[in-house]
């Protein structure tokens, strides 16, 4: 056979994929629920220098497994390399890269804001269009809590800041594949 | 059973038969189940010493190595032990003492949280926390360090529940870890689509590692380096696994390998990167890293693929099963020999006109090259040498001439200076019918020549061959070259007199200073019984070349001081 002929790989089409996705990633991984698996990925992550946006951990319906919930930031980082490094910890069961189109994320977060008498009527009217809920209030604050994506909460963040964020916290998202699989 | 003897059963059904290391307070019980157990113990003089001579022990036999330390101090002098068999892919089981279970986290006496000091540079590692798990997690232990590809694991066993009271009983069935599955054969399209680009290279390349040699692949690879005229070259991990007389062998590659296998790299159409990671002391200049090339990478980690080289053709599998699986695919392709010879051309005429070379002695004055070349001769090609860190390694790596693989044992990736005794303590109790010879650096040496003693006590006759310059050789050279030769800290000065150091510890020491008398002191050293330190005192202030300086691509190597600026 010569060489070149069409049957064999030219060396010109052969591309190596782009490593950044330029998007959020949340990665859902199932870890065994053992002492220091934690402390494992939080030092992968620090070592490699990957850095996590936000990180939600909780049981799962298995009491032996953890599901840990992470975004990251797929435009700074090469998310294959996270994933392959995370695989190579013995204790990381399961990751899956959840695609955007095919998942349902939310995060909780709750507010405290400063809330005259006057101010009060405002504060609940935005509650009630982001579908939030008062759940403490003093004569100077109000405290809210809201639910969904992390858009919806950053939107929701800024409508209230005008009015004195006193704190803010947040849980981080947890994500969850639409339909059945 | 108490669980400390428990621990015996399952090294011993792990078939462990040799052990380094050291007792203390919190491994009483450990030392205690040893004394009728039936395994050599080598009781050495310094946990580090006892962590790399496990490593030496591994990588000489293929086997897993395994060192005890106690807690607190113990342990933490097995760190660096640890790190270098992460780094180099040692298999190693490294069995630690913990404090009393009701005394961790109260800073109790010696105790020190390994478990968490050491999570960066361990494979796995287990903290025993029932006496029941003891069994279990040794067994999980010696499965995560020796498949896939290799590494350290360390097993924490607080003092309290080695000594309690379990039932026992012999592992039957093997090992499962539902988070652990080490890849084994490649993805046979893959493989083919290899084929297929390495049929149309018109200057392509073998660029072998450390890879190979974990997975006894040498056979493998020489079948497929020889299914066309492949040129070969390997990192320092990788010598031996091709044999270093063979005529495609082009010589190491790297910050110090031969012009003709960095040139090659730089000129080649396609590499074929096999166990190898594309490590900075290959690569030099990522940017400019083989610009011409596409890259074919095959390795059993999946994460070495496109971490620092992207690759086009990545390939996830173990190098002794896909290697015969690309040559057939290759040879079924009957690619014509003859397009390699432009290649070929261009690579001998480097070969002729840019051989590693030193200027030689004009008097007796030994050059460090010479050095090697004698210690060649007089081991005739076929020791095991261990090395410590620096410019020796440098020397042997070039002119040495490893024709079989695991009979070249150094630190690459941590670069671990003092590792080559201890190595070689480990190598020899792995391989006692081998000539086992330490060539060591006077700067590493003294790091752990605590080790002498036991070479001595143990009967374990290593023969250091010691390349004395007076300095830490490669620091000096930095400082030469890049640092306006202002000498920071590098002289080793008049002590230790390493003879008399020698024959204190109770080993023979011999003296040469002559470049005539050298091999036959030499074959004297190999021929004497016992752990002998032949102090060979070599040209100061000699620099090893070629060279790639930091941070430069491989078409900057210099093979003269002249070009360095």
């Amino acid at each position: 056979m010569e060489a070149g002929t069409p049957q064999l790989v030219k060396l010109e089409d052969l591309h190596v994929p782009g490593q950044l996705s330029g998007r959020k990633h949340i990665l859902s991984i199932l870890v065994e629920n053992k002492p220091g698996v934690l402390a494992r990925i939080a030092g992968l992550f620090s070592r490699r220098g990957f850095n996590i946006d936000t990180l939600a951990v909780g049981p799962t319906d298995d009491p032996s497994i953890s599901r840990i919930t992470l975004t990251l930031d797929g435009a700074v980082h090469p998310i294959d390399q996270v994933t392959k490094q995370l695989h190579k910890l013995v204790n990381v069961l399961k990751i899956r890269d959840m695609e955007p189109e095919e998942t349902v994320a939310r995060e909780m977060a709750m507010f405290k804001v400063s809330s005259s008498v006057e101010s009060r009527a405002e504060i609940i009217q935005f509650a009630e269009i982001f579908r939030a809920k008062v759940i403490d209030v003093s004569r100077r604050t109000m405290t809210i809590e809201v639910t969904g994506s992390a858009d919806k909460i950053e939107a929701f963040e800024r409508m209230l800041r005008p009015h004195g964020l006193i704190e803010m916290v947040r849980t981080g998202e947890i994500a969850i594949a639409r339909g059945g699989d | 059973m108490r669980a400390a003897d428990a621990l015996m059963e399952s090294l011993k059904a792990e078939g462990v038969e040799h052990i380094f290391g050291i007792p203390g307070g919190a491994n009483l019980p450990t030392y205690d189940a040893l004394v009728d157990a039936d395994f050599r113990h080598i009781q050495v003089r310094h946990e580090q010493g006892g962590g790399h001579a496990a490593e030496g022990y591994a990588k000489a036999s293929g086997r897993v190595g395994v060192a005890f330390a106690t807690s607190g101090p113990g342990a933490t002098n097995l760190v660096t032990a640890i790190a270098d068999a992460m780094m180099d892919s040692v298999p190693t089981v490294f069995v630690t003492g913990q404090v009393r279970t009701e005394l961790i986290g109260t800073d109790g006496f010696q105790e020190a949280d390994i478990l968490g000091a050491t999570l960066p540079f361990v494979k796995h590692s287990f903290q025993v926390t029932d006496p029941r798990q003891i069994p279990e997690y040794v067994h999980e232990a010696f499965h995560v360090a020796s498949t896939g590809r290799p590494g350290p694991v360390l097993l924490d066993v607080p003092q309290d529940l080695s000594r309690a009271d379990i039932d026992y009983a012999p592992r039957t069935e093997p090992v499962e870890l539902a988070g652990y599955k080490p890849a084994s054969g490649g993805n046979l399209k893959q493989v083919r689509i290899a084929a297929k680009a390495l049929a149309n290279a018109r200057r392509p390349i073998l660029y072998t590692g450390g890879g190979v040699v974990n997975a006894n692949a040498s056979e493998e690879l020489r079948e497929f380096a020889t299914s066309d005229r492949f040129p070969v070259t390997s990192t320092l991990m990788g010598l031996g696994s091709f044999p270093a007389s063979h005529e495609q062998w082009l010589g190491m590659l790297g910050m110090h390998g031969t012009v003709t296998a960095n040139w090659a790299m730089d000129n080649a159409d396609l590499i074929v990167a096999i166990g190898a990671r594309f490590d900075d002391r290959i690569t030099g200049k990522l940017a400019e890293f083989a610009p011409h090339a596409k890259i074919i990478h095959l390795d059993i980690d999946p994460a070495e693929i496109s971490k620092n080289v992207g690759a086009h053709i990545p390939i996830v599998g173990d190098a002794k099963l896909v290697l015969p699986e690309l040559t057939r695919e290759y040879r079924a392709l009957q690619t014509d020999p003859s397009r390699l010879d432009a290649w070929w051309k261009q690579l001998t005429g480097w070969q002729d006109e840019h051989p590693l070379h030193y200027e030689p002695a004009k008097d007796s004055e030994i050059k460090p090259q010479f050095m090697i070349e004698a210690m060649h001769r007089a081991t005739k090609g076929d020791a095991i040498v261990t090395s410590d860190v620096g410019q020796h390694q440098m020397w042997a790596a070039q002119y040495y001439g490893f024709e079989k693989p695991r009979r070249w044992i150094n630190s690459g990736g941590l670069g671990t200076m003092g590792f080559g005794l201890p190595a070689a303590v480990g190598a020899k109790v792995a391989c006692p019918d081998d000539d086992v010879v330490c060539l060591a650096g006077d700067g590493s040496l003294i790091m752990n020549c605590q080790e002498l003693a036991t070479c001595v006590s143990e009967e374990i006759p290593v023969k250091v061959f010691l390349m004395n310059n007076g300095y830490m050789g490669m620091v000096r050279q930095w400082q030469e070259l890049f640092w306006d030769r202002r000498y920071s800290a590098v002289a080793m000065g008049p002590s230790p007199d390493w003879v008399k150091l020698a024959e204190a510890f109770g080993a023979t020491g011999i003296r040469c200073e002559d470049s005539a008398d050298l091999e036959e002191t030499m074959a004297t050293a190999l021929e004497t019984d016992g752990p002998v330190l032949l102090d060979v005192r070599v040209t100061q202030e000699e620099n090893c070349y070629p060279m790639i300086p930091p941070g430069q691509a491989a078409r900057d190597m210099v093979e003269d001081p002249k070009m360095v600026s």
